[in-house]
């Protein structure tokens, strides 16, 4: 399904800011896997679901998608197949248009955009239908504007709006992390459930080792653009967050030594 | 004053394209101060060699056409920024203007125009003619309606309101873009060609400034008429252009010279954007805001209780 074959990312290269965001990443997912991600800031987790998502060109190495490369393609091309949720609630929805224009938008997806009525009442009882799943009550606001729903409920637009047009992939960018506690479980559970019914391939990142652990079949674990930890299947289900602590820790123990060392 | 709200109604074709760039796209475009020049040029020399005047507007309607897809060519592809996008092809469009029409001003005195049936029974400046011209200008108003509800009008609405969004879903906004820039400068030279008819010649200077009039019939029309439903906006911009031409005609009537009408134009497009921030239109702005205000506030995650090495959430926490 989703093929990252030992991808590199450099901002400004060949300049003193030069930052590597991603050395070598590798990264398999089979249909239906759902796999999180976890690291520290800077690690390289949002530069690579930009790089999958076309929006940063990689440097060298290929993504593949069903076994089609999509690294040359433009973002907009490339999201066809691929559907984002960002961490921003502001930035996955059309503020000044209004809830069922922003979910034709979202179900125009793949789709040549013609002369053709953008809202029709078969497309709106669809929204209706797919709203009511979220519980938020929007399915009675279609003519609302997005601009004026929390962040919360935006939050939730978005992930229906991702997710309804059956993309090949799905890419969640920490799209809880700006909400606060009870709402970001809300959105975690509508992830959980919207995923496991059309059986999306996924990749979320997260900051939350709990949320990491409890969601999908994958983990990796990511520090300075790449990857130094892969849990799968038993292997996830078996770990805790005591282990991903460890495994930080390590890695600081590494930082600390180089440091010593160097001192 | 019959003949102001006439040529508001004329210009209301112009202020739809404007609304088109600067609203719905969120682009500032200064290709129109070219482009109606363009289509006026077009259609009086079509004109003076004995073409059909319908068929001579709609060539100035394609002029324009052609004028904002090569700015927007120059913003997308070429990656310039949409204000000088719009210069260069003003600019360029100053020279192309006097090719076309071979000297700076081009009369059409005794020519047959779209308005001659109206003029030749004395209708001009009456309530026939108005009623004629508004009708005319609902029908466009109606079609921008239409075209905005369509996929593709969603899709140039998404463009201009969050085009990384836009662009998530798959919609490639340098084709909206160049689609939306096309379109209004259509209307825009569509406006050109009617006025050059309705005052008899085209002039090289007629569009000099006219960004400045585009903009504030936008901005009056949408203040006086404040609502957030596109279809409703549209109207509005054309009941903007009436006014601001209404207002030029009493600009006019107090004794200023056509010469300080550029100057009463900016001086219009400041007052229209400060006016609405001051005393009582503020107040009346605040509640209206307050009434909108979404329910519930946003709560961000708190940093602190991050992991200040690995950033990464406790549980619980």
């Amino acid at each position: 399904m989703l093929d990252v074959v030992n991808i590199h990312k450099a901002f400004f290269p060949g300049t003193i800011n030069e930052k590597v965001a991603l050395a070598g990443v590798d990264l398999h997912l089979d249909e239906g896997d759902f796999c999180t991600v976890i690291g520290s800031n800077g690690a390289g987790k949002s530069t690579l679901l930009n790089t999958i998502s076309g929006r940063y060109r990689p440097d060298g190495g290929a993504v593949k998608i069903d076994g089609q490369r999509v690294d040359r393609l433009p973002d907009y091309k490339v999201a066809r197949h691929v559907a984002r949720v960002f961490q921003d609630p502001m930035a996955g929805t059309a503020a000044h248009m209004t809830i069922e224009e922003n979910l034709a938008l979202a179900l125009g997806r793949g789709t040549t955009r013609g002369l053709g009525p953008g809202i029709t009442q078969a497309k709106r009882s669809f929204f209706r239908e797919r709203l009511a799943v979220l519980e938020q009550g929007l399915e009675d606001r279609l003519t609302t504007k997005v601009g004026l729903l929390s962040g919360g409920q935006r939050q939730a637009l978005s992930l229906v709006m991702a997710t309804f047009s059956n993309p090949k992939m799905l890419l969640l960018d920490e799209h809880t992390a700006a909400l606060d506690p009870q709402r970001a479980e809300l959105i975690t559970r509508l992830t959980r459930e919207l995923v496991a019914e059309k059986g999306l391939t996924t990749l979320m990142v997260t900051h939350n080792m709990g949320q990491a652990l409890r969601l999908g079949n994958k983990l990796i674990m990511m520090h300075e653009g790449r990857i130094i930890l892969e849990l799968g299947g038993e292997d996830k289900a078996a770990a805790s967050v005591e282990d991903l602590m460890a495994e930080f820790d390590k890695i600081k123990g590494v930082q600390l030594s180089d440091r010593t060392l160097l001192a | 004053m019959p003949g102001a709200i006439e040529l508001g109604l004329l210009y209301g074709l112009m202020a739809l394209g404007v609304y088109l760039t600067f609203r719905i796209l969120d682009f500032a475009d200064l290709t129109v101060d070219g482009s109606f020049t363009t289509g006026a040029g077009l259609c009086a020399l079509i004109i003076t060699h004995g073409g059909n005047p319908v068929l001579a507007t709609a060539a100035g309607f394609g002029g324009g056409l052609l004028a904002g897809m090569v700015t927007g060519l120059l913003n997308t592809m070429g990656k310039i920024h949409p204000l000088l996008a719009g210069i260069l092809t003003q600019i360029a469009l100053y020279s192309i203007n006097l090719r076309i029409m071979g000297r700076a001003n081009l009369p059409l005195l005794r020519a047959t125009t779209v308005f001659t049936p109206l003029s030749d029974r004395a209708l001009l400046g009456t309530l026939t003619s108005i009623v004629l011209f508004a009708l005319v200008l609902a029908l466009f108003v109606l079609a921008m309606n239409w075209f905005l509800s369509t996929n593709l009008g969603f899709a140039m609405r998404a463009t201009g309101d969050n085009e990384s969004m836009a662009r998530a879903n798959g919609i490639n906004t340098n084709t909206t873009k160049i689609i939306g820039l096309a379109l209004s400068n259509g209307l825009v030279a569509a406006s050109g060609a009617l006025i050059a008819q309705y005052q008899g010649y085209a002039d090289i200077s007629m569009g000099i400034g006219l960004i400045v009039a585009g903009l504030a019939s936008v901005i009056i029309g949408t203040a006086i008429f404040s609502s957030s439903r596109v279809a409703v906006a549209t109207a509005a911009v054309c009941f903007g252009s009436i006014i601001y031409r209404v207002i030029i005609q009493l600009a006019l009537m107090v004794g200023l010279q056509p010469n300080d009408m550029k100057l009463v134009s900016a001086v219009i497009v400041v007052l229209a954007l400060l006016i609405p921030r001051w005393g009582v239109f503020a107040n009346v702005r605040a509640r209206r805001r307050a009434r909108n205000l979404p329910a519930e506030p946003d709560v961000t995650a708190p940093i602190e209780d991050r992991d200040p090495v690995s950033g990464l959430v406790k549980p619980g926490a």
